[in-house]
């Protein structure tokens, strides 16, 4: 359902990614890791627009961009979450995953001035979507403390809801399990598990946790500085030896 | 133990979603607009109407109007006098000018007028943020006043640049009296207020501090960053521009565009700071506590020097008044950074627990 052909990017002199290309399937989970600095999350930023490529092409669906924006992404459907937390902190968790389906609300500025008759539908309308997601993710008891007041942990999991909250076809998740303990991990991985499940979305995701990395992603892309040295399923990129060599170095 | 909200159960989003979802809040809002309505118009004097409930109407409204802009859509701006200047000029001369022109209805594209240059000098923010922001809506603060004074068209050629307000008249009733003038901006203020809390609690007002708090994630939601912040400088020029119409023809009579100037655009951000960034009822809290102030300090003052036995002279208390009006800003400012809101609110969750400890 996605492709990037060939992209480079390149911030004055410092190439940040050569002449990229992969695909990602519908229904699946992949994976893009590399050690730090290899590129991976300008390859996120290329996906959803927030950085242009000076080359390549992105084709979503059949539809096939030479650079994308970000809201045209949101659009098109793609959702993602951030390396550091990006959530709206002065506003409550409830309104936090509101304003993810802020696409889908289209009511004109006077009918939300009175709030009565469709404004006051739409608004119920949207949050029992959004209930559902608290649901899922399990932040019930959280939903009207602003985001700054909650742990780090429960903060990923809103990030997760809020990008859930635009019902996606393409999920990026930026390190959603960095700096948790096992445990954090765990629910995480279920959650991701289960969105794909469950939903049916299709996901890409950065991640550092090899052992989490190999067990739920389908196929997996190997970055180092910003060219692809491996793509396969994890057994094929765990046998292979350019990716062991970036990870472990070598002798010279 | 009187504050508490336990066994009000919602059984649905709708009543989960209302206004005051506590059954006591309710009930104060209630009350307060009763006394508002009711029972104030009864006891209180011609100086209390005009002096301190005119003017703190007034100047809630302008503060509510910059409170969306800078408190909700986190766009720092110090041209609200501005504002309220061609929300004035402009109501004074669609009433001027087009014969049979309603009162309200060119209260409203005063408003209206406000809002289009409130749009144009937001222009700007598109590009830049915070302090440069800010002294680019400087600009603003300094245009508008000067081209309003130079261009006598105006104040329809007034010689000394004063515009004196037409009687406001509606259906045939002569708001001509304190009293009346405070129930017409008492209703139009509360109107506006209302409007306000459903706009930040919709889908336009989470736009607004989305992009406040995080403008990449906002994008990458698929907020419009460029729409979003033009209409909360409309919205906000908006309210600003009734403000100034109600300033110059129902509270002062008569006005001229010198004294919409920086020290008024200064005075409605003190309000927003002391009453609460990002605060409707912050809006209301501190246009009182900065248009009361002055007269508490006026009274209080001679007094207190009467009391230690020191013989002021004339031109000291109203000096006393400026050095204690500033320290008590910088005390403020220091104790609770998020202003009388956040008070109340502490003061609130306080309440639940009260008299017992926990």
């Amino acid at each position: 359902m996605l492709s990037v052909d060939n992209i480079s990017l390149a911030f004055g002199g410092v190439k940040a990614l050569t002449d990229i290309s992969f695909d990602v399937r519908e229904h699946e989970i992949r994976a893009i890791i590399g050690p730090n600095g290899a590129g991976k999350s300008s390859m996120l930023n290329c996906i959803n627009g927030v950085y242009s490529p000076q080359r390549g092409t992105i084709r979503i669906g059949t539809e096939t961009f030479r650079q994308m924006d970000p809201n045209k992404a949101a659009r098109m459907g793609i959702a993602r979450t951030f390396q550091n937390i990006a959530l709206f902190k002065g506003m409550s968790v409830l309104d936090n995953l509101m304003t993810g389906r802020n696409l889908k609300m289209n009511c004109g500025l006077l009918a939300q001035a009175l709030y009565l008759g469709p404004n006051r539908r739409e608004e119920i309308e949207h949050r029992e979507k959004v209930e559902h997601i608290i649901d899922f993710l399990q932040i019930e008891s959280v939903r009207k403390t602003p985001v700054a007041r909650l742990p780090y942990g429960i903060q990923k999991r809103v990030e997760l809801g809020r990008a859930l909250a635009a019902e996606p076809r393409l999920l990026l998740l930026d390190e959603p399990m960095a700096g948790m303990n096992i445990e954090e991990k765990q629910d995480m991985c279920r959650f991701i598990l289960d969105v794909n499940d469950e939903f049916g979305t299709t996901i890409v995701l950065i991640e550092h946790d090899m052992g989490v990395v190999m067990d739920i992603s389908d196929r997996v892309v190997v970055l180092d500085y910003g060219k692809k040295i491996g793509d396969g399923t994890p057994d094929d990129v765990r046998n292979n030896q350019a990716v062991i060599d970036a990870y472990l170095g070598v002798a010279h | 133990m009187f504050y508490r909200e336990a066994g009000q159960f919602k059984t649905s989003y709708a009543a989960d979603q209302q206004l005051f979802p506590i059954r006591q809040d309710r009930i104060a809002m209630l009350a307060l607009l009763v006394l508002a309505v009711a029972v104030v118009p009864l006891i209180a004097s011609n100086y209390v109407l005009t002096a301190i409930l005119l003017p703190f109407l007034v100047f809630a409204l302008a503060a509510l109007g910059l409170n969306i802009l800078t408190g909700y859509a986190g766009q720092l701006s110090l041209g609200t006098a501005a504002f309220m200047a061609v929300g004035a000029v402009a109501a004074y001369n669609f009433q001027l000018r087009i014969p049979g022109m309603p009162v309200l209805g060119s209260f409203v594209l005063g408003g209206l007028t406000a809002a289009l240059v409130g749009i144009g000098f937001g222009l700007p923010s598109l590009r830049i943020k915070g302090f440069y922001l800010a002294v680019a809506t400087l600009a603003a603060q300094f245009f508008i006043p000067w081209l309003l004074v130079k261009v006598s068209w105006f104040s329809n050629n007034s010689s000394s640049g004063v515009i004196s307000a037409q009687p406001v008249v509606i259906l045939g009733f002569a708001f001509d009296s304190p009293v009346r003038k405070y129930l017409l901006v008492l209703a139009i203020v509360a109107l506006m207020a209302l409007a306000a809390k459903n706009l930040v609690r919709s889908s336009i007002g989470r736009a607004w501090m989305a992009v406040r708090d995080m403008d990449v994630a906002a994008e990458v939601i698929g907020i419009r960053i460029m729409r979003t912040k033009l209409i909360a400088f409309a919205v906000s020029s908006f309210y600003c521009g009734v403000a100034g119409a109600l300033y110059a023809s129902v509270y002062l009579g008569s006005v001229e565009a010198d004294g919409f100037n920086l020290d008024l655009s200064f005075r409605i951000l003190f309000m927003v700071i002391i009453g609460g960034v990002g605060s409707i009822l912050g809006s209301f809290l501190g246009a009182a506590f900065i248009t009361l102030m002055p007269i508490a300090l006026d009274r209080l003052l001679p007094w207190a020097a009467e009391l230690l036995n020191l013989n002021l002279p004339a031109g000291v208390t109203s000096m006393v008044q400026l050095v204690v009006f500033g320290a008590l800003i910088i005390l403020f400012l220091i104790v609770e950074p998020h202003g009388l809101a956040r008070l109340w609110q502490i003061g609130k969750e306080k309440l639940r627990l009260w008299p017992f400890p926990y």
